[in-house]
């Protein structure tokens, strides 16, 4: 498993704006930009707009890029709700990366470590009065990102234990 | 997002513009639930012009529709409901708990 922020240069942390870079890091990675936010809603936006330029500089169908959108959204909500526990000052930093033709989104934080087998898979067939809207974030992000992976692990340069999301659109063939 | 709340003699409009998030669907959800608050159940949603709705968005339009479908006073009813926007209502599997309209006015007459 790769060492958080090992291969990129560490950017400049901006809490007002996000800082973005870009960096070289080998011949199969084209491109790979980051931006830094801190854990608050009014950031949905900008990591929302970071995200599609990404997927549209990939080559993305529209539909493909609003997918990634939403589920930036949702993934991003998630850590602001559940590992943060709540908006703060904390930060949560995105990457896009071009790999062979397909956007990788990666956002670390490190709040409280997320294991999402312990979300309960939403009732889509319930009926009104027992709908409950919780999981449906999660459950979006794996129906519409190709591959994801969640992760746990010591971020050797911040020296604590963050979470690492990884997720992958692949470019319609 | 901007809400445009208007209110009929038998039902109440509210126009969506722009962008249904975290941040945003708590202002969706106090338009909405200043409606139902004052006792009004039967409600037409125009989503014609929104740009992006997240899980945040849909929580609101289901717990807007619980509480307009109780005791059978009224229902919320979605409007102009953009492909994106409904692919992801689909995705969640709310299709079955809503009646779609393709315009405004077919909405307005249907309650």
């Amino acid at each position: 498993m790769v060492d958080l922020f090992s291969d990129s240069v560490q950017p400049e942390i901006s809490q007002e704006t996000g800082t973005e870079f870009g960096a070289f890091t080998g011949s199969s990675v084209r491109s790979n930009r980051s931006i830094i936010l801190t854990a608050q809603f009014e950031n949905l936006d900008r990591v929302r707009e970071f995200v599609a330029e990404s997927a549209e500089e990939c080559g993305l169908e529209p539909a493909a890029v609003y997918a990634v959108q939403l589920a930036v959204d949702e993934a991003y909500t998630n850590i602001i709700e559940h590992a943060y526990g709540g908006e703060s000052l904390e930060q949560i930093e995105c990457t896009c990366r071009m790999v062979g033709g397909d956007l990788e989104v990666t956002l670390i934080d490190c709040g409280k470590p997320f294991d999402p087998s312990l979300v309960p898979e939403p009732n889509l067939k319930a009926e009104l009065e027992e709908r409950e809207v919780g999981g449906i974030g999660l459950y979006f992000i794996y129906q519409l990102m190709d591959e994801v992976q969640f992760s746990f692990m010591k971020n050797l340069e911040l020296g604590k234990n963050c979470n690492l999301l990884r997720m992958i659109k692949h470019k319609e063939k | 997002m901007d809400v445009t709340p208007s209110q009929y003699r038998h039902c109440d409009l509210v126009k969506v513009s722009g962008r249904i998030d975290s941040a945003t669907a708590p202002q969706l959800a106090k338009a909405l639930d200043d409606i139902t608050g004052s006792g009004r159940f039967k409600v037409v949603l125009d989503l014609d012009e929104v740009e992006f709705m997240s899980s945040a968005g849909l929580r609101v339009l289901i717990s807007t529709q619980k509480t307009c479908k109780r005791y059978n006073r009224g229902e919320l009813v979605l409007a102009s409901v953009p492909k994106r926007i409904y692919d992801a209502l689909e995705l969640a599997g709310f299709v079955p708990l809503f009646r779609f309209f393709d315009n405004v006015l077919d909405a307005v007459g249907s309650l």
